[in-house]
């Protein structure tokens, strides 16, 4: 500190090592987040007679050992960025978006209804159609508990909650009834599915042999948008304002409720797109489950991404990495997968809990710095 | 159709009523206690999945009931510990920490269930117990007076948190702590050691919510089997305007729509199951829209306490 004092520095550069410094910090304890749960879990294997270095070695082959582990961690982590995507900007209006769930199922089932209604559609235009039709619906689905929050003040957590179930109930009456595969029903099995999506609809698979589709780039680009979005729109600007502090929003005449109504509608849009991409690049066909709790699993992402569009990318890779390695691990050491959500849980507890503290951190560290800057130019 | 409005009908709707609401009055009545001292605890629904997964492998490895009871207890106590660490010594944002603790509890039930037990497993849990004399009484005595002790319990639960609530010192406290947490602290309050509590009294309740639907209605355990029923009890304490006779008001409407559903079914009336399942998740969304208490709320719910700074 005294050779500091010594000689001058440039304040600017003091400045951008700090943010630099914050910006490590943000970024790392998430990560000591996953280890801490890692850790936990390990105890609760040992509890359970499994070799948790066994177990985790396999979960870690299984996502990042092999090409095709690879191809199947981008897949999953594809509804993951998506979803996540939509939870960052809820975020920035300080509204939290549970729903995801329920947006996918929407988005789904709407995208599903377009292509099995045209299946003759140029495959370009239905594609395109599908994809709306799924972003729209979403958004609808966000769209309620976003209005509810607004005009009511409903608790927006359990509003969601509650969308995802009448979602999935209403996606289990369309399996079981007008939506129901005609062939499982000629058949006799009845499997709750929708029947097989026109070739016209579907997402080119980019990689043969694997089921890697094109919606990962989609879901990429779409990464990039909500950035510029968030941060060099003006829209961006009033939705992050909002969540920074309502009360100066209200006096820059800055519609509070709408904003996070509106963000709320484009949080349910992203994961009604999710909810589509996936049905058209992986099944192909509704099946029972094929929400794979991304809903879920997205939030934890979008928090382990520090809320960032850009931050998300390696979040959501890692997330999808879990999950494909929690099915390597069920398979070769018979843990279930279920694991992963125990998992998440910590994750987000840790993640939760620390964040307040990372502030302090670096709240101290700006005030010795803005100190430092005062010092040096008297 | 004419004998679905028969008394028999209406008996049986009635008392499974009663039954279906035992899981919401401990859960809700709980966590009357919690938001009254300013933490809400959205992972209520994740104590009481693994509450309902330990006092179920409890009673199935040694058929006692009341061991599987309490296990759930210090379950749901030590779920509510960790809630309380993060949410109030680490001042987390209270709806991420719920939530986290919802997926704990949901993946950590599930992943204990698949691996220490594996299949549908069903147990002998708390039978009815009839209150002589009073089950005597036409019509009424067999639906109120006719069932386990855990229905006993939870209706007992409401007068007891409403006297320790208004005419008790700590009931005061609880309630300073969430209206005005600076003003408590500066009468010598713990708020923490009082937030603390109150996470903790809720969570061992929830965790004979989950016992309840374990060893009490269903006898048995399976993935997710609270199927949500953590939060719409946590949209109860809105409903019910942060009392625990509103809150009792709340579960018999909610317990009602679901028993009116489940008797529909079982009579064969033709609505698609889905359908019906639906009704409860869609009343709580109109009852949190409609809720006309919020003039209740305690002022500091939601909110971290920082000592010396507000």
């Amino acid at each position: 500190m005294k050779e500091k004092r010594q000689k001058p520095q440039d304040p600017n550069q003091l400045l951008s090592r700090d943010s630099w410094f914050e910006l490590g910090l943000r970024t790392l304890f998430p990560f000591l987040g996953v280890l801490v749960a890692l850790l936990v879990s390990a105890v609760v294997l040992l509890f359970l007679r499994v070799n948790p270095l066994a177990a985790y070695a396999a979960m870690f082959r299984g996502a990042f050992g092999s090409m095709s582990g690879w191809y199947q961690t981008f897949v999953k982590a594809t509804p993951l960025l998506l979803v996540g995507l939509g939870i960052c900007i809820a975020f920035k209006a300080s509204v939290i978006n549970i729903g995801g769930e329920g947006q996918i199922i929407m988005g789904a089932l709407a995208g599903t209804a377009v292509a099995l209604r045209f299946p003759d559609a140029p495959a370009f235009m239905l594609v395109t159609t599908c994809l709306l039709a799924g972003f729209l619906a979403g958004a609808f689905w966000g769209f309620i508990p976003g209005y509810l929050k607004a005009r009511f003040k409903v608790n927006e957590i359990l509003s969601t909650i509650m969308m995802n179930h009448i979602a999935l109930q209403f996606m289990n009456y369309l399996l079981s009834g007008p939506m129901m595969d005609p062939e499982a029903r000629s058949a006799g099995t009845f499997l709750a599915q929708t029947a097989r999506l026109p070739a016209g609809s579907w997402l080119t698979r980019i990689v043969p042999q694997t089921l890697m589709h094109s919606g990962v780039y989609i879901a990429l680009t779409l990464a990039i948008l909500v950035y510029v979005f968030l941060w060099r729109t003006t829209i961006g600007f009033r939705i992050r304002a909002v969540g920074l502090n309502p009360q100066a929003s209200l006096y820059s005449a800055i519609n509070v409720p709408v904003n996070q109504a509106l963000s709320m509608t484009l949080a349910g849009g992203l994961a009604g797109l999710a909810g589509i991409i996936e049905v058209l690049g992986v099944h192909r066909r509704i099946i029972e489950g094929f929400t794979g709790g991304y809903g879920f699993t997205g939030i934890v992402a979008a928090l382990l991404g520090s809320l960032h569009p850009i931050g998300l990318i390696p979040a959501s890779i890692l997330f999808g990495g879990l999950l494909v390695g929690a099915n390597t691990m069920q398979r070769a050491m018979q843990v279930p997968a279920a694991l992963i959500q125990a998992i998440l849980g910590l994750v987000v507890l840790f993640v939760s809990g620390s964040t307040l503290g990372i502030q302090q951190i670096i709240k101290k560290r700006r005030i010795s710095v803005t100190a430092a800057i005062k010092e040096d130019q008297s | 159709m004419r004998d679905i409005f028969s008394f028999n009908v209406l008996a049986g709707v009635l008392q499974t009523m009663l039954s279906l609401a035992t899981p919401f009055l401990f859960a809700a009545v709980g966590e009357t206690f919690s938001q009254l001292s300013g933490v809400v605890n959205l992972g209520v629904d994740g104590i009481m999945l693994l509450s309902a997964f330990f006092a179920f492998y409890t009673v199935l490895l040694t058929g006692n009931i009341w061991l599987g009871l309490l296990v759930a207890i210090i379950v749901g106590l030590l779920m509510g510990l960790l809630m309380s660490v993060v949410s109030v010594t680490f001042k987390a944002q209270q709806g991420i920490s719920g939530i986290g603790l919802q997926i704990l509890g949901l993946g950590l039930s599930s992943l204990l269930f698949k691996v220490l037990v594996g299949t549908v497993r069903t147990v002998s849990g708390f039978r009815r117990m009839r209150i002589p004399l009073l089950a005597d009484i036409p019509f009424l005595g067999p639906i109120l007076f006719n069932n386990t002790v855990l229905v006993y319990a939870a209706f007992l639960l409401v007068p007891v948190s409403w006297f320790i609530l208004e005419r008790t010192t700590l009931g005061l406290k609880i309630k300073a702590v969430g209206q005005n947490p600076s003003a408590a602290d500066s009468v010598g309050i713990s708020v923490n050691g009082i937030r603390y509590l109150s996470v903790c009294i809720g969570s061992a309740l929830a965790g004979v919510a989950g016992a309840s639907i374990s060893i009490s209605i269903s006898n048995l355990f399976q993935d997710n089997i609270t199927a949500g029923q953590g939060f719409i009890a946590v949209a109860l304490v809105y409903f019910g305007g942060w009392s625990p006779i509103g809150v009792m008001g709340g579960a018999l409407l909610f317990s009602f729509a679901t028993s009116a559903q489940i008797w529909l079914q079982v009579l064969g009336v033709d609505i698609p199951a889905s359908l019906a399942v639906m009704i409860p998740y869609i009343l709580t969304i109109v009852v949190l829209t409609v809720s006309v208490n919020r003039g209740k709320q305690p002022a500091a719910l939601n909110k971290q306490f920082f000592r010396g700074e507000n």
